[in-house]
């Protein structure tokens, strides 16, 4: 297996040399069998990698330990359920794993693509098999083989890290990887209309969906990311501004940008050159994302090991950028607006500043994740870019972006009239101003989460308002009963009003990471029977009462689980359970240090979080942290909700564009006729 | 004023507060990071690193680790070779912390010269692959 895994790894590096090569030729001097061939070459970069991951998948189920690879992160005693995922827990793996995902969009992109934008496809064919062929170089050459074998075979492997022993973790990385390694779609897309010249609107169309698609993936694998740090980590919180978080969220603002400003683009035929350059952007950071996690050059908690990998995707990334900004640069003379802005409280006005806050959050995000090269390479210094500067930062940003999220739908394009500003703005400015006298009258004083709460109010009273106009206007026109006219708005308007759906989720997410100023703490060392007490920022007084220890074998693990009776204001609601686990091999040895199973209670109002820190001195005697984490519970919800109106802006067939506003494409044409001053 | 010179107005205003809270957010919330013979070195030309919050990163010298857990103090000395300090530090230690990992301590270094920590973080080599056994 692991010969025949190599093997095809050799054969997909040759095919997608093959494809590049007859990709870029066959665009260029317009050879239909060359295009053909691409083609063709997409599906068996496909096969072959497929081969080369069925390969890894049964060495790894096999246990055969003679591949380095398998030994280094399983075990015998491994459950079932983590052999899958130990095919990207690891470096090699995971080149292997990125690189077949990318042939599997590639192979999509080929098969999904309409008609209309034919020209593209065999320069996408070529870009998507070049990034495939420098990660399969990447494994064969640099090199990180996920098929070397060891001179000898152990009997056992050492197994598998434990804090990537939880389904998050199974779940999370693919995620992840699948909207890292999408970006490339839409990149190769923005090259192709590059190299085409077909830098008309048409492309934006192409581009669009993808873009969607990937950032969805992102969004998903960010907060699967959010809530296996929050379950497995056991630090009481699901975002620490790891190098590793921030380059996966760095790529999923600039898209956010992009999703907006590409509407300017659309209706009025403006910032062609900005938007390209953020899809060109994204996938950079997409690959400077992966060069950080993989090089060792930013320590983080999550990095993988030191390797010369890291030096391989430095030059990728150098020629990259390289090639792109020449090719940008030859191309701006074609990017030319239609049309200027003509007021400042207009809907393009508004998307501007939309972008211009996602850029500068990404820009910050960038820099404080690069800041300690920085000022040691300016200063000879270290200093830290801590969880405290980035909260200093990004927060009053955010807050900014939430309450143009609430600003921007409901100005009109071109010129907002005050008439018009009068009628739209009337009930969300009540609705915000309302729950900010709300939340003073309640005895709330963190300036933070009061913004945080009253712009969220006002973001969901203009969705609500939106909803509401559209829903009677049908009612008015068909007669067609509330919730039948919700729906209808819904399905004839997915993109408006999905992306209305989005924004709620943005809110409650906000609302989530507000309850976060309010999380209260406490240590304590309680002997079975002992009760410690709590009081949470909802007015409650918990109590956790240690029941006693129990310490018992299973599968790969020998666990010590502490059971705790939890009473709210003296009534018991239920009982919590954390353990700590020492992973062992099958021989019984000890692998790995202790790790920490989290106890969570979770409500709509604060999740009760507990931590088994350890035993005293091996009685009975426990040290606890219990921690209680308002409204954790709303970011999770939020992030459903967030898929959710991802998925409906996605889905399709229907008509593209809403019954009640024109096609946009006409709406662009009408600025054209009518030149700006 | 035209709608252009207002926007423009407005980015610079946004880029300005960027550029503005990313400047005052490193001085008021930014700490050195230092290495023990940094450290040693810059106390000793400069005291007001005296009770200055900021991290230090070393390893732990193996056999120093002591846990009291009844009190949930836990004191080790860490080192990069050369200098050596000796670590306080009341609360809970991370998972992976253990005699003769590389950690990054975040407190102040006392006059007493003992550093008063108020976080440990341990370094595990990787998410992903197995702590190298030492
Ligand atoms: C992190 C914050 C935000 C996220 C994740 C987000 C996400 C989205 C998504 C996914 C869509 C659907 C896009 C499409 O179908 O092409 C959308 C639509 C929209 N967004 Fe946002 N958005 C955010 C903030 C903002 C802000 C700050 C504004 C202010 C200008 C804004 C204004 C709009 C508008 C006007 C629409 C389109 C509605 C229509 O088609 O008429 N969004 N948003």
């Amino acid at each position: 297996m692991p010969l025949l895994g190599t093997l095809a790894l050799w054969l997909a590096f040759l095919v997608g040399l093959w494809g590049a090569i007859t990709g870029f030729v066959g665009g260029a001097q317009g050879r239909a069998d060359l295009q053909q061939s691409a083609r063709h070459a997409t599906l068996a970069l496909l096969a072959a990698l497929a081969i080369a991951v069925i390969s890894l998948e049964i060495a790894i189920f096999r246990h055969d330990f003679s591949v380095a690879y398998v030994a280094g992160r399983t075990s015998r005693n491994l459950p079932t359920f983590y052999l899958w995922s130990a095919l990207y827990s690891g470096q090699e793996g995971s080149l292997l794993f990125w690189a077949a995902v990318l042939s599997l969009f590639a192979v999509l992109a080929q098969v999904l693509t309409s008609r209309r934008h034919r020209a593209f496809l065999p320069y996408v064919a070529g870009v998507t098999s070049l990034v495939a062929t420098f990660f399969i170089g990447v494994m064969l050459f640099a090199p990180a083989n996920p098929f070397t074998r060891l001179p000898f075979t152990p009997l056992d492997g050492s197994g598998m890290n434990p804090q990537l022993q939880n389904p998050g973790m199974v779940f999370h990385p693919p995620m992840l990887y699948l909207g890292y390694i999408s970006i490339t779609i839409p990149f190769a897309f923005a090259i192709a209309a590059l190299l085409t010249k077909k830098l008309d609107t048409e492309w934006m169309v192409a581009v669009r969906k993808w873009t969607i698609v990937s950032w969805l993936f992102l969004s998903i694998g960010l907060l699967i990311g959010m809530w296996w740090a929050y379950v497995e980590l056991g630090w009481g919180g699901y975002w620490a501004w790891d190098p590793v978080e921030n380059a996966a969220l760095l790529p999923w603002l600039v898209m956010t940008a992009f999703l907006h400003s590409v509407m300017v683009q659309e209706k009025r035929g403006m910032l062609k050159k900005w938007n390209l350059a953020l899809i060109l952007g994204a996938w950079v950071l997409s690959i400077f994302g992966t060069f950080l996690t993989r090089s060792g050059v930013i320590a983080s908690v999550h990095s993988f090991t030191e390797s010369p990998v890291g030096y391989y995707f430095l030059a990728f990334l150098v020629a990259a950028v390289a090639a792109c900004t020449v090719l940008y640069v030859t191309r701006l003379p074609l990017l030319e607006a239609e049309a200027t802005l003509e007021s400042i409280l207009s809907r393009e006005a508004s998307f501007l500043f939309n972008n211009l806050l996602l850029i500068g959050l990404a820009f910050s995000v960038l820099w404080g994740t690069l800041f300690p090269i920085i000022s040691e390479a300016v200063k000879g210094v270290k200093i830290t870019y801590g969880v405290p500067t980035f909260n200093f930062v990004n927060i009053p940003l955010g807050l900014v972006l939430l309450l143009v999220t609430g600003i921007g739908p409901l100005i009109a394009w071109r010129r907002a009239s005050t008439a018009n500003l009068k009628r739209q703005f009337a009930l969300p400015v009540t609705a915000g101003v309302f729950a900010l006298l709300i939340f003073l009258v309640a005895g709330m004083r963190d300036v933070g989460a009061l913004l945080a709460f009253s712009f969220g109010a006002f973001v969901l009273g203009t969705v609500f308002q939106e909803f509401a106009r559209g829903a009677r206007a049908r009612h008015r026109q068909y007669g067609e009963p509330t919730w039948l006219a919700v729906f209808q708005l819904l399905s004839r308007n997915r993109r408006r009003y999905g992306g209305y759906i989005v924004h709620i989720g943005i809110v409650l997410l906000f609302m989530g990471f507000a309850g976060m100023a309010f999380k209260t703490e406490t240590e304590a060392t309680l002997r079975p029977g002992e009760t410690a007490e709590l009081r949470g920022r909802d007015g409650h007084l918990y109590s956790f009462t240690h029941l006693g220890i129990s310490q018992y074998n299973t599968l790969n693990r020998y666990v010590t689980a502490a059971l705790l009776e939890v009473k709210r204001d003296g009534k018991a609601i239920g009982r919590l359970r954390t353990e700590k686990r020492q992973h062992v091999d099958a021989l019984g040895n000890k692998t790995f240090e202790p790790s920490t199973e989290v106890g969570i209670m979770s409500g709509l109002r604060v999740d009760l979080y507990v931590v088994l820190a350890g035993l005293v001195n091996g009685t009975e005697q426990a040290v606890f942290r219990f921690t209680i984490n308002p409204l954790v519970w709303w970011v999770w919800f939020g992030g459903f909700v967030l898929v959710i109106g991802g998925l409906i802006v996605l889905w399709p067939g229907g008509p593209a564009t809403g019954g009640t506003t024109p096609p946009r494409s006409q709406a662009g044409y009408a600025v054209k006729l009518e030149p700006a001053q | 004023m035209k709608a252009g010179t207002k926007f423009a107005l407005g980015a610079v205003l946004i880029i300005g507060s960027v550029g503005y809270l990313m400047a005052s957010g490193i001085k008021q919330t930014g700490q050195y990071f230092l290495t023990p013979s940094e450290l040693a070195q810059h106390v000793s030309t400069d005291p007001s690193f005296y009770d200055l919050g900021l991290k230090v990163g070393a390893r732990v010298v193996r056999g120093t680790v002591s846990k009291d857990v009844a009190s949930q103090t836990l004191s080790f000395h860490i080192t990069d070779g050369t200098v050596n300090y000796p670590v306080v530090f009341k609360g809970l230690p991370p998972d992976t912390f253990t005699d003769s990992v590389e950690v990054v301590v975040e407190g102040r270094l006392q006059r007493d010269g003992v550093i008063h920590a108020t976080n440990v973080l341990a370094k595990c080599g990787s998410r992903y692959e197995a702590v190298p056994k030492a």
